[in-house]
């Protein structure tokens, strides 16, 4: 292990990382506005809407990142449309995970009794108000570890990034790779700057679940 | 001149063509306590969701005060709001604290300040024995204790009368009483009340008027509960009776 070589990386390593905390968090947030849209337009069964939603969900958990990447980032100049790597990045991943959380969220909101909904009508709540205050808050928390599990996965799908010139970690350690040949190092570095950016998502997300579900489930 | 509060004139409830409830008529005058019986899958469910609108019908009418109650109508939620409902299963909001859980509706349909919808809510809760139970969630709670809590929750909305669907059903058996006890007062105070239930001393002690309902229909009505129970005039209501009498069973 060169560790002289290791240390001189580092700051690149850095760098990268934050690129790809960047991207990932914009396609993550992303995801999660598509993903509560969408499971709320085929729970609330909105004609059409609810077609194009399905659609739009099995095109995209059946169609890889790398694809829907290349068709954004390639294709979309020849028609006129040019968007910078790192826009293409966040709405790739974006439109990617949006599909993977509405599914989710969907089946958070399938979880809850319509009898919740009925009770808080009885008492002469609107739909909309019965959705807000009683359906929608216990769907979410119940949904945490499967959106948890998403976040997870998103941020590692991260490394197709550089196929599309994004100098993410993947990028980075190729890169490195073919210039010093310091293989073990640069993989080495690879997996401990993922696992830097990994393992607090996941701790963090323990955290976030055991307080949302403190109501239902106690400690 | 007895005034009539719940008014239901023919109505007609079918899913498909499996027909629930057949050309039903009752009116329920202000204060008075009718008690539903009848076998399970009757109808006797789907008739109060009807008159709470959870259900449409396919025919007559349900009015209270002489206003229509309609499940698409834009009043929807002013007549739901007269018209209390406590379920079987209680149905309490689980991610929310039995106060929450209380004071929820009236501040965000009755637009009530919360100090003043929390001040009531403590007051009905301490009424109920539930007071020092005000912040726990509701799998904190014995069946018993939410059945109350959620009496209470419909309470709060001020209803001008009450449906309670077999409301003890799901109880352990000495949780049934405290429950029935909440019951029972609020009858004393002179609350409106369609009641179902299949705890049949209580409803001989609580009932002004006893329906016996099957198949989407009344088969024997009866103004005098205690008779009722002893002397059923219809085959049927005899023979169901007979189904919660061990003793003479055994005697016989």
């Amino acid at each position: 292990m060169d560790w002289d070589a290791i240390i001189s990386y580092l700051p690149r390593y850095k760098d990268a990382l934050l690129l790809t905390v960047k991207i990932g968090w914009l396609g993550i947030l992303l995801a999660f506005i598509i993903g509560v849209l969408c499971a709320a337009v085929i729970h609330q069964k909105i004609p059409v809407l609810r077609q194009i939603t399905g659609f739009y969900i099995e095109l995209f958990r059946n169609t890889p990142l790398l694809v829907q990447l290349f068709f954004l980032y390639f294709a979309l100049p020849k028609v006129g449309v040019r968007v910078s790597p790192q826009f293409c990045g966040s709405l790739g991943l974006g439109l990617l995970g949006g599909a993977y959380m509405a599914e989710t969220f969907r089946s958070g909101l399938e979880n809850i009794a319509p009898i919740q909904s009925e009770s808080a009508q009885s008492l002469g709540m609107s739909k909309m108000q019965a959705f807000r205050y009683v359906i929608l808050p216990q769907a979410v928390s119940s949904s945490v570890p499967g959106l948890l599990a998403n976040v997870i996965f998103l941020l590692k799908e991260t490394s197709v990034f550089s196929t599309i010139s994004l100098m993410d970690l993947m990028f980075t350690a190729k890169d490195l790779i073919g210039m010093y040949a310091k293989t073990i190092e640069c993989l080495t570095l690879l997996v401990v700057f993922y696992l830097i950016m990994l393992l607090p998502v996941s701790i963090l997300g323990s955290l976030v679940e055991r307080r949302l579900r403190h109501a239902e489930f106690g400690n | 001149m007895e005034q009539v509060l719940l008014e239901i004139n023919h109505i007609q409830k079918a899913y498909g063509t499996h027909v629930v409830i057949d050309d039903f008529s009752l009116a329920v005058n202000k204060g008075e306590v009718v008690v539903i019986i009848g076998p399970s899958g009757c109808g006797k469910s789907t008739l109060l969701r009807c008159i709470n609108a959870l259900e449409d019908i396919q025919g007559g009418e349900i009015l209270l005060n002489g206003e229509e109650v309609l499940k698409e109508a834009k009043n929807i939620s002013k007549m739901r709001q007269k018209i209390g409902m406590v379920f079987q299963s209680y149905d309490l909001f689980p991610h929310k604290t039995i106060l929450e859980n209380i004071v929820l509706a009236p501040i965000k349909v009755q637009k009530r300040t919360r100090p003043e919808a929390e001040k009531e809510a403590v007051e009905l809760l301490t009424k109920v024995g539930l007071a020092d139970r005000k912040d726990a969630y509701p799998r904190q709670l014995s069946g018993g204790q939410k059945q109350r809590a959620a009496i209470v929750r419909a309470l709060i909305m001020h209803p001008k009368i009450l449906l309670l669907d077999e409301i003890t059903a799901a109880l352990d058996p000495e949780m049934v009483r405290e429950v029935l006890e909440v019951v029972l007062s609020l009858a004393k105070a002179g609350s409106t009340m369609l009641i179902v239930t299949h705890e049949m001393a209580f409803a001989k002690a609580i009932a002004d008027r006893v329906l016996f309902f099957e198949h989407g229909k009344i088969v024997e009505e009866s103004s005098h509960p205690k008779e009722f129970f002893t002397h059923p005039v219809t085959e049927r209501a005899r023979a169901f009776l007979k189904t919660f009498d061990y003793e003479t069973e055994q005697n016989s």
